[in-house]
């Protein structure tokens, strides 16, 4: 069980979300995040320009199976690609275990519904 | 055919009816002749209007311009100030600036009299002359003009003001730096005995609150988190744009209902007022454009406020040209003000209350001694078409609002801080102080 961790371009969401689903991926999570890096963005206001390194991102957070962790990172890498600086990363974090609330079940049958994967 | 009788009958009967009713309607007027119901009804119109700038117009343009944290502080400053103000001008403040029963005593040099306390003698009948309005309606006029110039000062002072030391200063300067500036000025005072020029309030209201602002900016210090030159941008673009077109749209009852009359000045007024505001917009977005390579919001929004307050002193005196030339020249100097002045400096002027009302205003000012035309005045002429005495009028004006503001702002800003205390304490200022002054905040989900 691998937590996916993956921090991509605002505008290949869609396609990334697409990508996902499309490679099986039944569930994830994703928030708007803000982060420092070395590309610098001019901003204005009120006559006085002045830099920001802040840049605006979207982290993807998905837990899968191990045997799904290569289709995931495959998907997200082919859909959030554009070549230019900026694309972002994927990080891969073990993940101990997984409770579904609703059943108490435990371990990767938490991950996905067993019903209809049959 | 018996349906078309009735309505033939039902015609008849409205003709016989509009027959009798317009004698009627003659006499109606006949009853009340001293008060013309074309100024009136403009002059209510326009009331209305400069109610609008300060809320909602004021209090978005602000609003937009603070973070997150500290809006409901402005959106409470601004509505405290229409209510606080509104009862103190219709208790005592339109007495102290319009009263005459002091005029001649040397008390009557600051304060026009307190013989129309709670309105005394101010009845459904009474009449302003020479634009035959109702008293009444003239009260409520320049009872909004009170409640937007504290409104005001509000932003050079927002993100960091404990809101009792406001409300304190707030009555306090009404009492003692607009009461007398607007007595100096519209009541009967020196200023109007001279033949000072200010239509709408560039001295008044304008320098009034601007230098008022600078002197509290300065003595209240920086926001702890502002490094000049490190611009704080507000939390909402599109609620400054808001309140900018709400001042842009209330302004016209501003500056065009001013002469208290519906006619060719206040057309004119109208007019240079429309004018100047898009002249200054536009040059604040050029130079925006070139020294910073992008034509911003935030910018435009600001240029046009700029320019709304200088055309306000003079937009019963001057034509298309002085309106072009004072837009023009307000724009550049304001830009440089906010932009160059305000961090070399090193004041934190937070929402730039000096560097548009206070600058602008001055431009204002001084210019309609400029450009004041006689064609629009009637009499008065400026600079520009070689009489120099307006424009000498127009500098003592100025200049002596200026010290008159910045002295009574300075003796207030310590009896308020001595009594109550003005600034928030450091971790209030760093959390909002919507939180720990209101118990609210802005956004909740």
């Amino acid at each position: 069980m691998k937590k996916i961790e993956a921090i991509i371009r605002k505008t290949k969401f869609e396609d990334v979300k697409e990508a996902l689903l499309a490679a099986d991926i039944e569930w994830f999570s994703y928030y708007d995040v803000r982060g420092e890096g070395k590309t610098r963005q001019a901003r204005i206001f009120r006559g006085i320009c002045y830099k920001t390194s802040c840049i605006e991102r979207i982290l993807i957070n998905v837990v899968v199976r191990d045997k799904n962790v290569e289709k995931t990172i495959d998907a997200i890498q082919k859909a959030a690609y554009t070549g230019e600086i900026g694309d972002g990363r994927i990080f891969i974090i073990p993940v101990e275990d997984a409770i579904r609330i609703r059943t108490h079940e435990r371990g990767n049958i938490a991950l996905y519904n067993a019903e209809q994967e049959k | 055919m018996i349906s078309d009788m009735k309505q033939f009958e039902k015609k008849i009967f409205a003709l016989a009816i509009s027959i009798f009713a317009i004698p009627m309607t003659v006499f109606a007027q006949g009853a009340t002749s001293a008060i013309n119901s074309g100024n009136t009804a403009w002059l209510t119109v326009a009331t209305i209007l400069v109610m609008l700038m300060t809320i909602p117009g004021l209090a978005l343009f602000y609003g937009g311009l603070v973070r997150q944290k500290n809006v409901l502080s402005i959106l409470m400053q601004c509505l405290m100030c229409t209510a606080v103000v509104s009862l103190m001008w219709i208790f005592f403040g339109y007495s102290f600036v319009f009263g005459k029963g002091l005029s001649g005593s040397t008390l009557g040099f600051f304060v026009g009299g307190f013989d129309k306390i709670f309105l005394h003698g101010v009845t459904i009948s009474s009449v302003v002359s020479p634009a035959h309005v109702p008293e009444i309606s003239f009260v409520l006029f320049q009872c909004m003009f009170a409640v937007i110039t504290p409104a005001l000062i509000i932003g050079a002072f927002a993100e960091r003001i404990r809101f009792s030391g406001f409300l304190l200063f707030t009555i306090l300067w009404s009492i003692f730096s607009y009461y007398p500036m607007a007595h100096f000025v519209w009541g009967g005072g020196w200023m109007q005995q001279l033949g000072v020029i200010d239509f709408a309030g560039g001295t008044v209201v304008h320098i009034n609150a601007g230098i008022s602002a600078l002197i509290m900016a300065l003595m209240l210090g920086r926001r702890r988190d502002y490094r000049p030159g490190k611009p704080i941008p507000g939390h909402s673009v599109p609620f400054v744009f808001i309140g900018a077109a709400c001042l842009w749209l209330g302004w016209f009852g501003f500056n065009a209902g001013s002469g208290l009359t519906a006619d060719g000045l206040d057309a004119n007024a109208f007019l240079v007022t429309h004018v100047a505001t898009c002249v200054a917009a536009l040059t604040w977005m050029v130079i925006d454009w070139i020294v910073n390579r992008k034509p911003t919001t935030v910018g435009v929004c600001t240029g046009a406020v700029a320019g709304l307050v200088a055309i306000t002193p003079a937009s019963g005196s001057v034509g298309i040209l002085g309106a072009c030339a004072i837009g023009l020249t307000t724009g550049i100097v304001c830009f440089f003000m906010v932009a160059v002045v305000k961090t070399k400096l090193k004041y934190d002027d937070s929402l730039d209350a000096f560097g548009v009302h206070g600058i602008g205003g001055i431009i204002g000012s001084i210019l309609t001694g400029v450009f004041a035309s006689k064609t629009v005045t009637g009499g008065a002429e400026g600079a520009l078409y070689g009489d120099w005495h307006q424009l000498g009028l127009q500098v003592v004006a100025t200049l002596f609002t200026i010290a008159y503001s910045a002295i009574i702002t300075f003796i207030l800003f310590k009896i308020v801080d001595k009594l109550i205390g003005i600034r928030v304490a450091p971790r209030e200022e760093e959390e909002g102080v919507d939180i720990y002054e209101h118990g609210e905040s802005a956004y909740n989900y």
